[in-house]
């Protein structure tokens, strides 16, 4: 079952908007099990990156490769739901919640791409459509535990705080069965024992789902404990990829950071 | 104070602005001026006190006191917990029932005709419900639909004397077909520029209509449509009515248990997360394309059947029942009630098809009284009549309690859920 190769394999992605080369070149694979963390400072092109990885945006050139649920694909111009529905779920970096759905509902709505039940299901409710109803809810009901969010099932999305709102738009992304969770800047806005409680989250879903985690994020003590490798960005170019120990030591990373006087 | 200093200066204001049109009348002939200092006055006492009046409600507005027309909060809750209580909720029901199923009998046939008309828009106004408040499409060309329903019966019958059973379900496909076939084009558009499209899409079909003369008849429309039968059993004038209206009443009720079932499926809830946003909706693997053209032929759906009982209904048609003010009346039914809300869809059907009946004592302000209060309405009420309320799951009770002993608050998470798996 284990699968051999990089659940993703990104090769020379280039993305360009008009004049402006927004990725140049960047190549990450993810193997599975792994938890790569993507940072940067800021325009440095990571949140691009996502869209090109999870189809909002059509890359300009290059390679994406994903191997999951038994099969090996190339993104490069699927539709995000295409791409979801392959094996690939994602946050957002400012929360995208179903604002007016319940919290069950918004995690139901993940379940949507593993469910079949058609218009003349929902009209007649055969068996086979209450059956996966039920299950649709179970399995969001399980997830919603792992989140712990059971205690606010049937409150309406947008009346969440804020920490509840990240963890439920994980939720979420985990209904839709991912091998590989894209997080953009999952901890953003979160206080420290938030954070904490968020990085001992990722890892259980890890271990639970057998998953794959590329992460964005500014919060380098989380990127530091919770990733296997760094990729660094700045300008669109990758800089360096390494452990979390190496990057933290290489001075073009710290360059890009710190800007030059830390060199001197 | 304060209010009634600002109410005092829109009164002057508004003297002032009237003083040409209210108080000076010049008679050309006998070249004289009329002074008519009593309607400066008038003016001004009533704009003084609508904008006293204006505002008092407006400040009440804002200090989240929502006490209006309607009921406080603390009413509404009490009121919620009433119709929670099982017992009273269906004997509620049931008188309801038991009222709609006599309603014939108790009114004259012009009261059982209106309401007719009330519960074709209710079917109308439920079908849009699905484009416009579930999925969020604003469609302003929905009568198109209802043309096409309407015409589909009456030329059916006219060449090939189909009857009104045999039509409705070939109305009802033929509906989703044609909203297949405009939806496609304007797929890529929301908001404001869906709304311009669907808008031209109405009048085109009405245009269409009306010139295309050797199919339709053009303006002139076709007449003597026959009301549906039983059976081939027909009835007297009078029996043929109240056959119509449990006619009617049927597809109504139909139509509830349709859409209901529709709202909370695995369907209802991707148009609602295409409503809430587009880009998360497609990035948790929704159909963004599959999911609106389904919306929009279910709609259209039900357009046409009502568009086929309304044929039924008047036995003649015309260009002339399906204009845009049409559309506007379907929308403004479903805003008003509350955007996807069923019970608020059909109370703003009954209120908008009704009032203006039962407005007739006003004579010739009827239109203004009638617009007056949904402008009133539209300004305490935004969100419409009935708010639509989200459904509430019940967990059996031992699994509930466990996932709450689990998980408290967020700071137990991570201590509850480890301890767990």
């Amino acid at each position: 079952m284990a699968e051999a190769g990089p659940v993703l394999d990104v090769r020379n992605l280039t993305m360009d908007f008009g004049g402006l080369r927004a990725i140049d070149s960047v190549s990450l694979d993810i193997m599975p099990g792994e938890i790569v963390a993507l940072i940067g400072p800021n325009g440095a092109g990571k949140t691009t990156f996502f869209n090109c990885v999870t189809g909002l945006y059509t890359p300009t050139s290059g390679e994406i490769l994903l191997s999951a649920r038994g099969q090996r694909k190339r993104l490069n111009g699927l539709k995000p739901n295409h791409i979801t529905a392959l094996g690939m779920a994602r946050t957002f970096q400012n929360i995208r919640l179903f604002p007016h759905m319940t919290v069950l509902e918004n995690v139901m709505i993940g379940r949507h791409c593993r469910t079949r039940s058609s218009i003349f299901g929902a009209i007649f409710r055969p068996p086979a459509t209450r059956q996966e109803e039920a299950e649709s809810i179970e399995i969001s009901y399980g997830l919603l535990k792992e989140v712990g969010l059971t205690a606010l099932v049937d409150e309406t999305a947008n009346n969440l705080p804020y920490g509840a709102q990240r963890r439920l738009e994980i939720a979420r992304a985990m209904a839709t069965e991912p091998a590989l969770l894209l997080l953009d800047e999952p901890a953003a806005g979160m206080n420290p024992s938030e954070t904490r409680e968020l990085q001992a989250l990722i890892l259980r879903l890890r271990e639970k789902h057998d998953l794959s985690i590329l992460l964005i994020e500014h919060d380098m003590k989380l990127v530091m404990s919770l990733s296997d490798r760094v990729c660094v960005l700045e300008y669109g170019t990758q800089i360096a990829q390494s452990t979390p120990e190496e990057v933290s030591r290489d001075p073009r990373v710290i360059k890009a950071y710190l800007g030059e006087e830390a060199d001197a | 104070m304060q209010g009634l200093k600002k109410s005092l200066l829109t009164a002057v204001w508004f003297m002032f602005l009237t003083f040409p049109i209210m108080v000076i009348r010049v008679n050309t002939i006998e070249k004289t001026i009329v002074w008519r200092w009593e309607n400066l006055a008038l003016v001004g006492i009533s704009v003084f006190l609508l904008s006293y009046v204006w505002r008092f409600l407006m400040s009440r507005r804002e200090r989240g006191n929502k006490q209006n027309a309607f009921a406080t909060d603390d009413r509404a809750q009490a009121f919620r917990a009433l119709i929670e209580d099982r017992r009273i909720r269906y004997s509620l029901i049931a008188a309801f029932a038991i009222f709609v199923g006599v309603f014939p009998f108790l009114f004259s046939m012009y009261q059982v005709n209106i309401m007719i008309s009330a519960l074709i828009y209710i079917m109308l106004g439920l079908g849009l419900n699905i484009v416009v408040g579930l999925a969020g499409l604003l469609d302003l060309g929905f009568v198109a639909f209802y043309a096409v329903g309407a015409y589909a019966y009456a030329l059916l019958n006219l060449h090939f004397g189909l009857g009104f059973w045999a039509v409705l379900p070939m109305a009802a496909v033929l509906g989703a077909f044609v909203g297949i076939l405009l939806g496609f084009p304007v797929l890529r558009l929301r908001g404001d520029y869906l709304a311009i499209v669907t808008l031209g899409f109405g009048e085109i079909i009405r245009l269409v209509l009306e010139n295309w003369g050797t199919f339709t008849r053009g303006p002139s429309g076709i007449s003597n449509i026959p009301r549906p039968d039983l059976f081939g059993l027909e009835f007297g004038l009078q029996g043929r009515i109240i056959y119509m209206y449990y006619v009617v009443l049927a597809l109504v009720l139909f139509t509830i248990a349709v859409v209901t079932r529709l709202k909370y499926s695995r369907i209802g809830r991707a148009w609602m997360a295409l409503r809430e946003d587009e880009i998360a909706c497609q990035a948790m693997g929704i159909d963004k394309t599959q999911t609106k053209l389904m919306a929009f032929s279910l709609g259209a759906t039900w357009a046409a059947m009502a568009g086929v009982v309304f044929a039924a209904k008047t036995s003649f048609i015309n260009p002339a029942s399906f204009t845009f003010l049409e559309s506007a009346m379907i929308l403004s039914i479903v805003v008003l009630g509350g955007m996807g809300s069923t019970v608020g869809v059909i109370l703003g059907a009954l209120i908008l098809i009704l009032l203006p009946e039962y407005l007739r004592a006003f004579a010739e302000y009827r239109m203004i009284v009638f617009g007056a209060i949904m402008v009133l309405f539209m300004v305490f009420r935004p969100q419409g009549l009935i708010r639509d309320r989200r459904l509430k799951r019940r967990f059996h009770p031992a699994e509930s309690s466990k996932g709450a002993e689990a998980v408290p608050t967020g700071e137990g998470m991570a201590r509850g859920a480890g301890s767990h798996g």
